[in-house]
């Protein structure tokens, strides 16, 4: 058999400590931040919305009407005119629609934009889904340059009864510094 | 053997002897303590009266962030070491450390930790100015260059820690004399050995939260970038997933001093020794299970307000024990109050101060008025000052005479005890009231409804930093000089420590003695 351990208890039980120490810092810097990303994705609780959702039945609930709400604010330094074309939208579970974004580069120099979910209240994050969203690529704006940003949605007919009102913020993001390298590159996380 | 310590510099840089490296880190802790609190008085000196007096906005804010940094890392966690240093060997019954190099290594990492800290205040851009709790972005996208160096000091510190929290657990579990069984291990050797449990667990949390910083800073990730897909609240549950494990790092060592000197002075065996210790276990187990009542504020569902409001109102049974032992032990007692006591005395009734200020900051709808405020200043001030601070200045007064062979001169220790007190609640009293009133913290200037309770309270900094001047005086005569001790110093004090003689040889217990 294979001593681990030296058989001196004091270098034994050091190392033993040593190991545990080194597992705390692992599980700080790789288990933590992954741990903590599941735990608000699965309860929402930090009004991130999910992926992309592909659509499955396209049954309609009359009976209910939910108010949308959209929101778009801009974060520090950001200079692009960004704006909901639309602000308040009333739709009935499971029907699909579009909402526009305006952006304007007023700059005269090419930026990237990232634009950032957030929804309350949290237990209506789960059951906003959209099928397709400027938010899931970043945004390349020329000099000068406008463009309408498209989101569509459904809201889930499984929609806890007690929500009647859903209110959807973008913070749109400068990421020209960050990923200003000419290349498109998808942001490698959820939107 | 009878070799005394080696001569001139070297001793103390090549030393391996535990007398000598917990001397080393009490003096460091010292300097830091002063450092600390100067940087406690500037902030003071602003605030004295509304308006911008002395110093600009940016470097008011360095001096709060390095105050918490340097007292916190600097003066209160070396000094709790320097004591289990000295003290744990000679209260077990061990002739040494365990690991008596890594020992000098873990203390001369720290000064060299520290100089990287102070050196930041002479930088471009200035020392770190986001508060000691260094929430990010502040902390990454809007900090000044010297958030690096800030970043690095951090990540020796922890290794400083750490290797000092295997050393005393190494110790503690394989050096003790025969018949020194687990419970009839003095309550600072108990406190000690779980607190090292705590420092292993979290203090690589720390070093984990700061190299995610450094990433986020150096590297392009976005742990805490939301423009890339991080959360900044991540960082804040990280930080105080390590941070409320550490303020009990802080106060767990100061419980085990308290337990050895209030029995010594009301001359009574201490008040169920067994539950004291199972009490510091409890706390130290349910500090993991509380770290976001820091962060009521920051929109968790109400299922998360309730759960870590009742945790930590949990923490107040375990705490309510220790302090009912302590009274237990008094009442009836014979007691006097000579300095070491009047300290502990001061601990138990201004600690349970701040711990009633705690269950008041506890209550989340609550919180939700206090967080931020003046009010969360006065609370954990309230504990780490009387609490952390006075049990250290206890044990110095109470174990002084061992370690120097000299009594210190009662007169004077009693005046800085009275100075001490009545500076340190003129201090921290009246920010409760400037708190509740609304001062936010960390601010330079304040509306002038809280100009008078400022006033009071910068006059009150003064007089306790004046007080640690003498103590500093008292120190230094007392080694120099002064009446000779006996053995036993005290009134028949409990404890190995006392059974050799004053001032302690360089070597104790090269044969181990004989416990029953």
């Amino acid at each position: 058999m294979i001593r681990l351990l030296p058989e001196n208890p004091v270098a034994a039980l050091s190392i033993k400590l040593g190991v545990g120490a080194v597992g705390m810092f692992v599980f700080a810097l790789w288990i933590m931040p992954p741990l903590y990303n599941a735990f608000c994705e699965i309860t929402g609780l930090n009004g991130k919305t999910g992926d992309r959702y592909e659509a499955t039945s396209a049954e309609v609930d009359t009976s209910r009407t939910i108010k949308v709400q959209f929101v778009a604010t801009n974060n520090e330094g950001m200079p692009w005119k960004f704006a909901p074309k639309v602000r308040t939208v009333e739709v009935h579970p499971g029907e699909q629609t579009r909402i526009d974004f305006e952006a304007f580069n007023p700059t005269d120099r090419k930026m990237i934009g990232q634009a950032i979910p957030s929804l309350v209240p949290f237990k209506a994050s789960s059951y906003f889904h959209k099928t397709e969203c400027f938010c899931f690529n970043q945004q390349h704006l020329a000099a000068g340059e406008g463009a309408d940003l498209p989101m569509f949605f459904i809201v889930d007919r499984d929609l806890p009864q007690q929500i009647h009102t859903i209110t959807l913020s973008y913070t749109l993001f400068d990421v020209t510094d960050r990923y200003g390298d000419g290349e498109d590159n998808v942001a490698s996380v959820t939107q | 053997m009878a070799h005394g310590p080696a001569k001139g510099i070297t001793r103390w840089l090549y030393t391996t002897n535990h007398k000598d490296i917990g001397s080393m880190y009490l003096w460091f802790s010292f300097a830091m303590f002063f450092l600390g609190g100067i940087f406690a008085l500037v902030i003071r000196a602003e605030l004295f009266q509304p308006g911008l007096q002395i110093v600009e906005p940016n470097f008011f804010n360095q001096m709060t962030t390095m105050h918490g940094l340097i007292m916190v890392f600097g003066a209160v966690m070396p000094a709790f070491v320097g004591l289990a240093n000295w003290m744990i060997p000679m209260m077990v019954g061990a002739p040494d450390m365990a690991l008596p190099r890594m020992n000098n290594w873990s203390f001369w990492i720290l000064p060299f930790a520290f100089l990287m800290l102070v050196s930041t205040l002479f930088m471009q851009g200035g020392a770190p100015n986001f508060g000691w709790t260094f929430y990010a972005p502040l902390s990454t996208t809007y900090a000044p260059p010297s958030v690096t160096f800030f970043i690095f000091a951090i990540h020796i510190m922890g290794a400083s820690s750490i290797m000092g929290a295997i050393n005393i657990i190494a110790t503690i579990l394989n050096m003790r004399a025969p018949g020194m069984t687990l419970m009839k291990m003095p309550l600072f050797v108990w406190t000690w050995l779980i607190t090292a449990y705590l420092l292993i667990a979290v203090m690589p949390v720390l070093a984990g939260v700061v190299t995610m910083m450094l990433m986020d800073i150096h590297f392009g990730t976005s742990f805490f970038d939301a423009a890339g897909g991080g959360d900044p609240v991540l960082f804040q549950h990280v930080f105080w997933f390590f941070g409320h494990p550490e303020v009990y790092i802080m106060i767990l060592p100061a419980f085990g001093i308290v337990s050895a000197i209030i029995p010594t002075f009301a001359r009574k065996p201490l008040f169920g020794y067994s539950s004291m210790v199972y009490a510091t276990a409890s706390i130290a187990f349910l500090s993991f299970i509380v770290w976001a009542h820091h962060m009521f504020t920051v929109g968790m569902p109400i299922a998360g307000e309730l759960f870590f409001m009742y945790a930590t109102m949990l923490i107040a049974v375990p705490t309510g024990v220790k302090v009912f032992n302590w009274v237990a032990t008094m009442f009836r007692g014979a007691m006097t109050f000579e300095t070491p006591m009047l300290f502990a005395v001061a601990f138990v009734i201004l600690f349970t101060i701040g711990g009633f200020s705690g269950l008041m900051l506890a209550i989340a709808p609550a919180d939700f008025q206090y967080h931020d405020t003046y009010f969360v200043v006065a609370h954990f001030h309230y504990v780490l000052v009387p609490g952390a601070i006075f049990s250290i200045t206890a044990a110095v007064y109470y174990w002084l005479p061992k370690w120097c062979g000299h009594m210190y001169n009662e007169a004077m220790g009693k005046a800085h005890f009275w100075l001490a007190f009545i500076g340190l609640n003129l201090t921290f009293f009246p920010m409760h009231f400037s708190g509740l009133a609304g001062m936010p913290r960390r601010i330079p200037d304040y509306h002038m409804m809280f100009a008078d309770w400022n006033m009071l309270s910068s006059v009150g900094a003064f007089l306790f930093g004046g007080a640690q001047v003498l103590f500093l005086y008292i120190v230094v005569s007392t080694i120099l000089k002064g009446k000779k001790a006996t053995a036993e110093v005290w009134d028949n004090p409990e404890g190995l420590e006392w059974t050799v003689p004053s001032p302690a040889p360089y070597h104790t217990f090269s044969t181990p003695p004989e416990v029953k």
